[in-house]
């Protein structure tokens, strides 16, 4: 799995409790509810922590989501958008988390920009779905793959540095 | 099954249209319907339902059989809820990422396993992963081991919808020992997917409603006509004791081979050879012509 840091990030993450995906109408807004309850308590242990990476907003029924990540590497901050659908067998199966700027930048990638996880992800989602939720896919998905790609597409010169970004270290 | 059309010429064609010209080009008889889209959104996803259900041959009615040819595990999944939620029969179809294992289902809602009803299954390799996998490199692809699945799957598919032979459930397939593993696995009462649940319900009252046949040893009767005026009987062309002369002993084989013919150890010398001769080749053709 992922170091001791994202396994710890992870576990402070609340699970959810409604075993509900977008195409069931009574029980889908509950669900929604429950990942906005989340994503927030996430972002908070993240600035709490010093570790602010992204925000994420969804369509009014919480099928289509789109954000914002950002990674630090050597006192620089790296800006990328990011987005998802919610599939149909959500929660059983994740959504594929897509970076459209990066798409073609690196081997770890499909079509398209979504990203491509290890094979630890898939069994660690199959056997805590339903309780994992999109926080649980950003911390265990999204993080530990900008974590391994960026300062390699870096150090490769396939990201380049936006102006107006520096950012120093507290 | 997915990318094997793709021919250079149709580079920046979906895989889908670039089937579509292929397969057209080799049968024109065939009538084809090309969606290329993400089955797995909400609005993409009703729309797949809508083609199973009314996509038939004749329009608005369902189609007869899904054959599943994604490569990934969440499109599976969306093919087997909708697949359980309209009680469609289908076989589903992969490789693995290390291309070098393969395998086809056949999934009947209610009455088989369905693909929830238990973890991906996988074909055992027996070899050392390490001598397959490299560092930075996410998956394998062998067209070869796609086109024996592909093979596989469409001879399951022609005897399910023919009537021929036996229908497997799972059938795998290990390129690396040439193993073929099938079985077949019953569905789950507690499989995740409700609509899998509700068919092994609606199975199980099929069942259980259906009369009992009862299995009649069928003897088969011998031929007997009234008269038979010229004293006809029907002899074999070759008598016993011939046939045993002709044959010779069988190889040790395993199961399911056995020779076309054999060929008996002492060729019993049985009639007259050719004589010596002083002729020349040139005065027995010379002898030929005059004939």
């Amino acid at each position: 799995m992922a170091d001791d840091a994202t396994r710890r990030a992870v576990s402070q993450i609340p699970l959810l409790k409604t075993h509900a995906g977008p195409r069931d109408r009574s029980l889908w807004p509950l669900r929604l509810k429950e990942e906005y309850q989340a994503l927030i308590k996430f972002v908070e242990q993240n600035k709490e922590a010093d570790n602010d990476w992204f925000r994420l907003e969804s369509n009014a029924d919480g099928t289509r989501w789109t954000g914002t990540c950002w990674f630090i590497h050597d006192l620089l901050r790296y800006e990328f958008r990011l987005e998802f659908d919610v599939p149909v067998t959500y929660p059983d199966t994740a959504p594929e988390v897509a970076v459209p700027e990066l798409d073609g930048k690196t081997a770890k990638m499909y079509r398209g920009g979504k990203i491509c996880l290890t094979e630890h992800f898939a069994p660690l989602w199959a056997r805590n779905a339903p309780r994992f939720g999109l926080a649980h896919l950003m911390a265990l998905g999204l993080g530990p793959w900008l974590a391994v790609e960026v300062p390699d597409l870096i150090s490769k010169g396939l990201v380049v540095h936006k102006e107006g970004q520096r950012e120093t270290a507290e | 099954m997915n990318r094997l059309f793709f021919q250079p010429h149709q580079a920046g064609l979906s895989k889908v249209e670039a089937a579509e010209h292929t397969l057209r080009n080799i049968n024109p008889d065939v009538t084809f319907e090309t969606h290329n889209y993400n089955i797995t959104t909400m609005e993409n996803f009703t729309h797949f339902m809508d083609r199973i259900s009314h996509g038939g041959l004749e329009e608005g009615k369902p189609v007869d059989l899904v054959l599943s040819c994604v490569d990934n595990f969440e499109a599976r999944m969306a093919i087997n809820t909708a697949c359980n939620e309209l009680g469609q029969i289908w076989m589903e179809s992969g490789v693995s990422e290390n291309a070098v294992s393969g395998h086809i289902q056949l999934i009947i809602p209610g009455e088989t396993a369905c693909f929830a009803c238990a973890p991906p299954l996988v074909v055992a390799a027996n070899i050392d992963e390490k001598t397959l996998k490299r560092e930075g490199v996410c998956a394998a692809s062998l067209p070869t081991t796609m086109g024996v699945v592909a093979g596989l799957l469409v001879q399951n598919v022609l005897k399910y919808l023919l009537q021929f032979g036996t229908v497997s459930y799972y059938l795998g397939y290990n390129a690396m020992q040439d193993f073929f593993p099938s079985m077949a696995m019953k569905a789950n009462p507690q499989c995740n997917d409700r609509y899998c649940r509700r068919q092994q319900e609606e199975y199980k009252k099929k069942e259980a409603e259906r009369p009992k046949v009862e299995v009649v040893q069928e003897e088969e009767e011998v031929v007997v006509h009234e008269d038979n005026e010229w004293g006809i009987e029907v002899v074999s062309e070759v008598t016993d004791a011939e046939l045993q002369a002709a044959s010779g002993t069988a190889p040790d084989l395993p199961e399911g081979i056995t020779v076309a013919y054999t060929i008996p150890a002492e060729t019993a010398a049985s009639g007259e050879t050719v004589e010596e001769t002083e002729q020349s080749l040139e005065e027995l053709m010379a002898q030929m012509r005059k004939l």
